[in-house]
């Protein structure tokens, strides 16, 4: 038996329950304490389980509740289930299913406790699991973090294997032999003498049996469809053909098409508006205030999109400053300010005492807000109808919608459903649920009638909650050849507490670690080696942007750490090798020094290359660029990325999760920031955001390792080392130093 | 007016100026086509007109004088079109929303140019934005659809 299905068992039950003509298994929630919060809100019965695999005489339906956006995550999670049950996936239904706390994501906290990933110290490893309380308590039907691969690691295959087993069991009461005797292919039970019985013909008879719970999870090496280069994605078809249906591509009978204008100045108020011109437009049916904007409902978008133009509306100051220079000076000022001090989670040596003395090198940071700017832009259904409300969105965060929901239409939480619907990319924009606060607003004006709300790509990035800007000082000072002294300050207006301030009513107190995530939890050990967080106040409200706080951290550590390497005069793959304390890091390093023929920062007239590693969400990811300094400018030339996941369940969707993390990095390191005007970015479609296009996309060369103690998820952690990567490049091929995002400030790109 | 799309005829009631994807997307209810800029930035909403790729959001309707072909009408789940098994085959879909008009774009490309060179796949393939950053699968299944075209 395999220790990860005794641990599991310990953890948790899998459940069954007989559902119309079949059986369901999943999370098994079997007594239910009155003082458990996490149930508190639940009907009487229905806590009773959280099914992931439903069979039926129609078919088997694998429930994935984590939500895809692109990442490939349901096809992981049915694989997971589907590993154990002896199916194809491709011929199940999948399905995220309905909002349900049982869902609740607990690793999706996990890495936001005060101990770097590479910690599996006693302590941290119990703060770890603690950190799983507060993730029920938040009701964290969740998707982000890279959290997918690790929470449903366990719990997807046990649903799996005990729904397996107690179908064999079913089956050897009715054959009236062992079910020890008895093996599964393919969604059939195999008699010994060869007779196969269907999962769905026998799925009545396993929903009166007690579900088999003394089950192995099978060995890695068994696996048929987990970690095998030749298993496909099961969405891909269908986003091939154009038949799969996203958020903004679903219908409802006799629904309404909404368009909305909030004040760009987010939380600012309307003034005035005049709509006489477009109430008198081809299909408007109604023109109507929403908080801080104004709304149309038509009979088409494109009618809809042109009649909200229409409406002259004058707009109250944001609640912030207005523009991006006072911004910047307002970021400025927090850092090294004792009064904005917010958290300090890597103080060691004596940084003050060895920065008193001899030649400090100082550097300052600047990262710009980014937008998310997914392709499909937020879009919801609402349906307000007799105490009811009915909700159908690309999502990440459906319980915090349907709470949020039932307060604006005055009815209780289990008086609304949230389906979930596929999304056309996130990237930490379907986090937010403005777009649903809004339709909701309007579906309870026009109770009965189905209101299609979509943003337009105008709206979407005017009111995307940015990235954080960040300026960052560091301090340091070099000896022997060797990087001494490392002292990081990075300014940064809190990120939690402007979006838990938004999802739940209230921001969350004590520091923000992710100010300087991505920095103080490096695996590395310097002399005097210190980052602290400078909290900045609120300003332009703020959001998870891939990769979170190390997206901008990435850049900041990486590029802090560069300059010294160079100050010393020592080669940034062998310091970084040097001060590497962590044996995975360090092998992921390894890799990527083997993968490019490491040989020093110059390869050749007018190239460079350079080099970073970042450690996040548990995965250290190296990467290595290598530029050409052309007459039009830079050329990115090739890309090796090696990261360590801990154990590969999806290799050709890892592979793309990885590179696709490294453009995006890219893009919006070459090209892309939010500057603000009068309360509002200049940027709001994708001509002035303009990311990376085919024709400047490196060749890659990615590997993936398996040497990490943990499974993890891969979502995120390519991005943050791609923009220092391109840095020091750029640094090497033209002694240009980057401090600053965009690059293209400074330097053009072919 | 009247549109021909996939080889059917519909009769629309709309204004002359509303762009093709939208009555491609909401009067038609054919929603493989997809909005992502709607100012012929990302090539989400590119269609073929005779043949031809052109973005949907530009086109207004009574402009329109060809037959249109969307994603819908490329090929099906039982006999794709070779840069559908391509783009299959090369597993280059992320969150897909692009793939669409990715797909459309290549299709068409390949019609008139039957032995791209790599310059001229990233060329062509340079107007149609992708989010997830599939370019590197773009560019390998441009390829293997080429190739198969060919009869290779
Ligand atoms: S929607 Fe037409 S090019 Fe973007
Ligand atoms: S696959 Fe997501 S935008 Fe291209």
């Amino acid at each position: 038996m395999s220790t990860v299905g005794k641990i599991a068992r310990r953890t948790f039950l899998i459940g069954s329950a007989a559902v119309a003509g079949g059986v369901a298994f999943g999370i098994h929630v079997v007594k239910r304490p009155i003082d458990n919060p996490l149930l508190a809100d639940l009907a009487e019965g229905e806590a009773a389980i959280t099914p992931y695999v439903k069979i039926d005489a129609n078919g088997i339906t694998l429930i994935t509740p984590r939500a895809d956006k692109g990442q490939g995550s349901y096809s992981v999670q049915a694989n997971l289930i589907a590993e154990e049950l002896d199916i194809d996936p491709a011929t199940a239904t999948i399905t995220p299913g309905m909002p349900g706390p049982a869902y609740f994501n607990g690793a999706v906290l996990e890495e936001g406790v005060p101990f770097p990933a590479y910690d599996q110290s006693a302590v941290a490893e119990a703060m770890r699991e603690f950190m799983a309380v507060p993730a029920k308590l938040f009701q964290m039907q969740m998707t982000g973090g890279s959290s997918t691969v690790p929470d449903g690691y366990v719990k997807l295959r046990m649903a799996g294997a005990v729904a397996r087993e107690t179908l064999k069991e079913a089956a050897a009461k009715r054959a009236g032999v062992a079910r020890g005797d008895l093996k599964t292919q393919d969604g059939h039970v195999i008699l010994p003498n060869g007779d196969k019985l269907a999962y769905t013909d026998l799925a009545a008879e396993a929903s009166q049996l007690a579900p088999i719970q003394d089950v192995a999870l099978r060995d890695p090496s068994e696996w048929r469809l987990l970690g095998k280069a030749a298993t496909r994605r099961v969405d891909i078809p269908e986003k091939t053909t154009g038949a799969i249906k996203y958020g903004i591509d679903h219908a409802v009978e006799g629904m309404v098409h909404a368009a909305v204008r909030a004040n760009p100045g987010i939380g600012g108020d309307v003034v005035s508006y005049d709509a006489s011109a477009a109430e008198g437009m081809r299909g408007v049916q109604k023109v109507m205030p929403v908080a801080h904007g104004v709304a149309v409902i038509a009979d088409n978008t494109w009618r809809a999109f042109k009649a909200v133009e229409a409406i002259e509306i004058e707009w109250g100051p944001g609640p912030y400053p207005a523009s991006s220079p006072e911004i910047f000076e307002t970021l400025a000022a927090a850092v090294n300010n004792e009064e904005a001090f917010d958290h300090r989670q890597r103080n060691e040596g004596d940084v003050d005492t060895s920065l008193a003395n001899g030649e400090v090198f100082e550097a300052t940071y600047k990262l710009p807000y980014l937008a998310h700017a997914p392709m499909e832009p937020m879009n919801v259904i609402a349906l307000v109808e007799g105490g009811k409300v009915t909700i159908w969105t690309g999502t990440q965060i459906p319980l915090f919608i349907r709470n949020r929901a039932a307060l604006i239409a005055g009815v209780e939480a289990e008086n609304v459903d949230v389906h979930v619907l596929p999304m056309g990319g996130s990237f930490g924009h379907k986090l937010e649920m403005t777009h649903c606060e809004q339709a909701v607003e309007i579906a309870a004006a026009m109770q009965g009638t189905p209101v299609k709300l979509t943003w337009s790509r105008e709206e979407d990035m005017t009111h995307d909650y940015p990235r954080p800007a960040a300026v960052a000082v560091g301090r340091g000072k070099v000896a022997d050849g060797k990087v001494d002294t490392f002292d990081l300050s990075v300014g940064q207006s809190a990120l939690a507490p402007s979006w838990f301030g938004r999802l739940m009513g209230m921001g969350i107190p004590g520091p923000d670690a992710t100010i300087t995530t991505g920095s103080w939890d490096q695996p590395f050990g310097i002399p005097n080696y210190r980052v602290t967080g400078y909290r900045a106040p609120e300003m332009v409200p703020v959001s998870s942007w891939r990769s979170v706080g190390a997206s901008g951290n990435g850049f900041l550590h990486n590029a802090f750490l560069d300059e010294l390497i160079h100050s010393a005069g020592a080669d940034p793959l062998e310091e970084r090798l040097r001060l590497c304390i962590d044996d995975t890091s360090r092998k992921v390093m390894e890799a990527v020094g083997e993968m490019s023929g490491w040989n020093g920062t110059d390869i050749g007239e007018n190239r460079g290359r350079g080099v970073a590693f970042t450690l996040s969400f548990g995965v250290p990811c190296a990467q290595v660029i290598d530029v050409t300094n052309t007459d039009q400018g830079i050329k990115i030339d090739k890309v090796f990325v090696a990261a360590d996941v801990g154990r590969v369940l999806d290799p050709t969707n890892i592979d793309a999760q990885l590179f696709g993390g490294v453009i995006f990095g890219l893009s919006h390191a070459m090209n892309c920031e939010l500057t603000y005007e009068n309360y509002a970015p200049l940027q709001n479609n994708y001509h002035q955001y303009e990311g990376m296009r085919l024709y400047q996309t490196p060749e890659f060369e990615v590997k993936v390792l398996e040497n990490g103690p943990k499974i993890r998820g891969v979502g995120e952690p390519g991005l943050p080392p791609a923009a220092p990567a391109l840095a020091g490049a750029i640094f090497a091929a033209t002694g240009t130093r980057l401090r600053e995002m965009p690059f293209n400030k400074f330097v053009d790109f072919v | 007016m009247k549109l021909t799309v996939n080889g059917t005829e519909y009769e629309v009631d709309v204004e002359p100026d509303m762009p093709l994807l939208w009555v491609l997307r909401d009067e038609l209810g054919l929603t493989g086509t997809k909005y992502g800029c709607g100012v012929a930035q990302c090539g989400a909403c590119t269609v073929h007109v005779d043949g031809t790729a052109v973005r949907s959001c530009q086109l207004a309707a009574a402009d329109i004088s060809g037959e249109i072909t969307t994603i819908e009408g490329l090929g099906s789940a039982e006999a794709l079109h070779a840069v559908q098994e391509a783009w299959i085959e090369h597993q280059v879909a992320q969150c897909g929303y692009c793939q669409s008009g990715q797909i459309m774009a290549a299709a068409s490309f390949l019609e008139f140019n039957t032995e791209p060179t790599d310059e001229d796949i990233d060329r062509a393939m340079s107007a149609n934005l992708c989010r997830c950053g599939t370019y590197p699968r773009i560019r390998a299944a441009v390829k293997s659809a080429a190739a198969k075209l060919n009869g290779a």
